[in-house]
């Protein structure tokens, strides 16, 4: 057997320095000889863990092979058979805790960059489609109709699924364009618009039909769609609500949640203010509390629109952060000041009512709470304050109630997630699935898929025994 | 994109359009929104529902020349197209049978007021509507408010149509008349809200303002528009817009209302000098 090689390619990342000051993608991908190089590691091992790893079964090995065979075109077919959104889960996947974590090489702390890989894959596609990737099948029409409600990762993966197995699908969308948190939750320079938009036109051009500024519960109702010959209905429409701290002055000018803060953003395209007429305040000093994805996203684009200090204010320590290793890792890099152990109390504001300071306890950690992480706790007079102007809450979502509240016979959990089978996204009512964060809370864009994916398989077979 | 099927001017700076939007028509109610954007590089900004067609399939929207938006909105012209109209947002304005209802509406929410005192004559309510406006050159709709209204007063600021006055004079005579008041809506610029809860806080009177906070996507998903009722925050696009005037903590919603003064201000002048330059 050949030599193990464990030495994994590194991906070129653009100058902390450079960077913290534009909204151009960080991580750079690979190039041909890069991609070549970390796929030529792959020791394509006959039980292929790596797959199982994945919440939506790529075949992973079969890409890396084709890859190591030069034929990118049959690398796109492999994962595209399994995954629609392969630009976006390149870049956004956990890979680490998930395929890559499986490798067989993993416990040589060198596992094949899969991301990476599946990154470059579909970029190429993206830059020489249509010519050299082979179209298709059209399949053959079912006649029967699915709306999906919500285009974010869960929406767009089912409505794919649904559309490739010949159903007719309709996926409604909120806001004025399609993928949700891919769109308005994802900076920039994370995630770039124009992927989630080639990967939204894949979507379409399976034959989803996409409608834009359709709220649904307030157009039609579930009930509505589903007696206007609808035969089945996915609900994918995420935690879209804002929590907040409910302490004192948390409505002082100045305070964002993080989905305002990011909306405005990534969305809206505020950081082009006045071009884009939508504007954002970014202050000097900002304060994001939270610890996962969401608040490191905050923070950085906060940086990059140009304010001199910006805090990552946490309560646990840094090896509690929920964020992705990667993504903290960047985040220091740039110059963003990490303040573990550190709680909000109170925010104290001037006569403008706008946001000038932030009373905080230290913490320390106790016992593990209900999540397995040692709950902090307030050391009694450790006040403190931090000059800010502005805050931003990265302190995780839940459902808009718009759904369950005009849907008959939903059944919701006490935290307003709706209740799905795990396995088929079922829910107690019948002709209705649900999947994503409407379920789990919070969660990742690749379990969404895996949701949006697993429930398409089960509404496949629902229509078929129609 | 939604058509503009009819444009009307009502009066200097403020204007009417019947927008094609089928689905939001099948479904507006009184005392809801749309939230709306011109183009590409337009905001997001929140209008009420004047009127609707559900046959035509048209709702009806009255603005005021504000800031750029506005402004760029009120140069559109029937036959063109704005690229998002979403609604219809917000929960209805809550119509019953409540006895004698007054519709308060201070300058061009005479439009909004519309529909609110239209359904609750429907539900068998007497509706006494006081519109109030600077002055005779900005009153609208009064023949249209009478045809819905048992009783209509007219005010202006200066004196110059109608009684002289602020609509909260008449109100605040109505609650001291003999005539039992049941219901009040008030619907206007913050400050006219404001003081006509207050005027009607010591008769006891349930009284209904309309919030207009600041909005990005008016589906409850950012938490922009959140407001304090009661001392508990609410977020005015999926809790509101209408909410109790006597729990509305005004002040909080005033100074919200100015967190962009700067960039409204930079975005106008850029936007002014782009005109100027053509």
């Amino acid at each position: 057997m050949a030599k193990l090689n464990l030495n994994r390619v590194p991906m070129t990342r653009q100058d902390p320095k450079v960077r913290g000051k534009n909204f151009d993608e960080v991580a750079l991908g690979y190039n041909e000889e890069q991609v070549k190089a970390e796929a030529s590691r792959c020791i394509q091992c006959p039980k292929h863990p790596c797959t199982t790893g994945c919440p939506v079964d790529v075949d992973i090995h079969d890409f890396i092979k084709a890859i190591n065979e030069d034929n990118f075109a049959e690398a796109v077919t492999i994962i595209k058979n399994k995954n629609s959104l392969p630009g976006i889960c390149g870049r956004v996947c956990p890979q680490e805790t998930q395929c890559e974590a499986h490798c067989a090489l993993a416990n040589k702390d060198a596992p094949i960059a899969i991301g990476r890989l599946e990154r470059y894959v579909a970029d190429w596609e993206r830059q020489n489609n249509p010519s050299t990737t082979p179209a298709t099948d059209k399949p053959k029409p079912t006649g029967k109709r699915v709306a999906v409600v919500g285009s974010g990762p869960a929406g767009l993966t089912a409505a794919a699924d649904l559309a490739k197995m010949g159903h007719d699908v309709t996926l409604f969308e909120a806001l004025h364009v399609a993928g949700g948190v891919l769109m308005y939750g994802i900076p920039e320079f994370r995630l770039p618009k124009e992927i989630v938009q080639t990967e939204v036109d894949y979507v379409s051009s399976q034959g989803v039909k996409l409608e834009l500024d359709a709220v649904i519960g307030k157009i039609d109702t579930v009930d509505e769609l589903l007696n206007s010959g609808f035969d089945a209905v996915f609900l994918g429409t995420g935690a879209g609500l804002p929590m907040f701290l409910d302490i004192p002055g948390e409505n002082l000018n100045g305070i964002y949640s993080a989905n305002e803060f990011l909306t405005r953003v990534n969305l809206m395209k505020a950081y082009l203010f006045p071009e884009y007429d939508t504007p954002v305040s970014v202050g000097k000093n900002v304060a994001v509390i939270g610890g996962g994805n969401v608040a490191m996203d905050s923070a950085r684009c906060a940086l990059r629109l140009g304010a001199d200090n910006v805090y990552i204010v946490y309560r646990r320590s840094e090896v509690e952060m929920p964020a992705r290793r990667e993504e903290v890792e960047n985040a220091m890099e740039e110059g963003i000041i990490f303040k573990f152990l550190t709680n909000p109390k109170r925010f104290i504001g001037n006569d403008q009512n706008w946001v000038t300071g932030m009373e905080c306890y230290e913490m320390e950690l106790g016992e593990p709470d209900d999540s397995g992480r040692r709950r902090p706790i307030a050391k009694e007079g450790s006040e403190f304050t931090i000059d800010v102007d502005v805050v931003i809450v990265a302190l995780g979502t839940t459902p808009n109630p718009l759904i369950a509240a005009t849907t008959e016979g939903l059944d919701t959990t006490s935290r307003g997630t709706v209740v799905a089978d795990e396995n088929t996204g079922r829910t107690v009512k019948p002709g209705v699935w649900a999947g994503g964060d409407i379920v789990t809370g919070s969660a990742t864009v690749i379990s969404a898929m895996g949701a949006g994916k697993r429930a398409a398989a089960d509404i496949h077979a629902y229509l078929s025994e129609l | 994109m939604y058509q503009i099927l009819l444009r009307e001017d009502l009066v200097p700076g403020i204007h009417l359009f019947k927008v094609a939007a089928p689905k939001v028509a099948s479904k507006a109610q009184a005392g809801q929104f749309v939230v709306i954007r011109i183009d590409e590089k337009g905001e997001r900004i929140p209008l009420t529902i004047a009127d609707w067609d559900r046959a035509e399939g048209s709702v009806t929207i009255v603005f005021m020349e504000v800031g750029t938006t506005t402004h760029r909105l009120a140069l559109l012209k029937a036959g063109d197209a704005i690229n998002d109209f979403i609604g219809p947002l917000g929960l209805p304005t809550h119509i019953d049978k409540f006895g004698t209802v007054v519709c308060v509406a201070g300058g061009f929410a005479v439009a909004t007021i519309m529909p609110i005192a239209r359904s609750m004559r429907q539900k068998g309510n007497k509706v006494i509507s006081i519109m109030g406006a600077r002055n005779k050159d900005l009153i609208f709709w009064e023949d249209e408010l009478r045809s819905v209204s048992d009783q209509l007063i007219v005010t202006t600021d200066d004196g110059s149509y109608g009684r002289k006055g602020l609509v909260t004079e008449p109100l605040k005579e109505l609650l001291e008349g003999d005539e039992e008041i049941n219901r009040v809506i008030a619907i206007g610029p913050s400050v006219m809200m404001k003081y006509s809860a207050l005027t009607t806080e010591p008769f006891g009177v349930d009284t209904i303002v309309s919030l207009n906070p600041i909005m990005v996507d008016g589906t409850g998903m950012c938490g922009c528009c959140r407001v304090s009722v009661g001392g508990e925050t609410k977020f005015a696009c999926v809790d509101g817009p209408d909410f109790d005037g006597h729990q509305v903590d005004w002040d909080l919603l005033f100074a919200r209302q100015r967190s962009y003064l700067d960039e409204e201000k930079c975005s106008f002048d850029q936007w002014q000098s782009q005109m100027d330059s053509k």
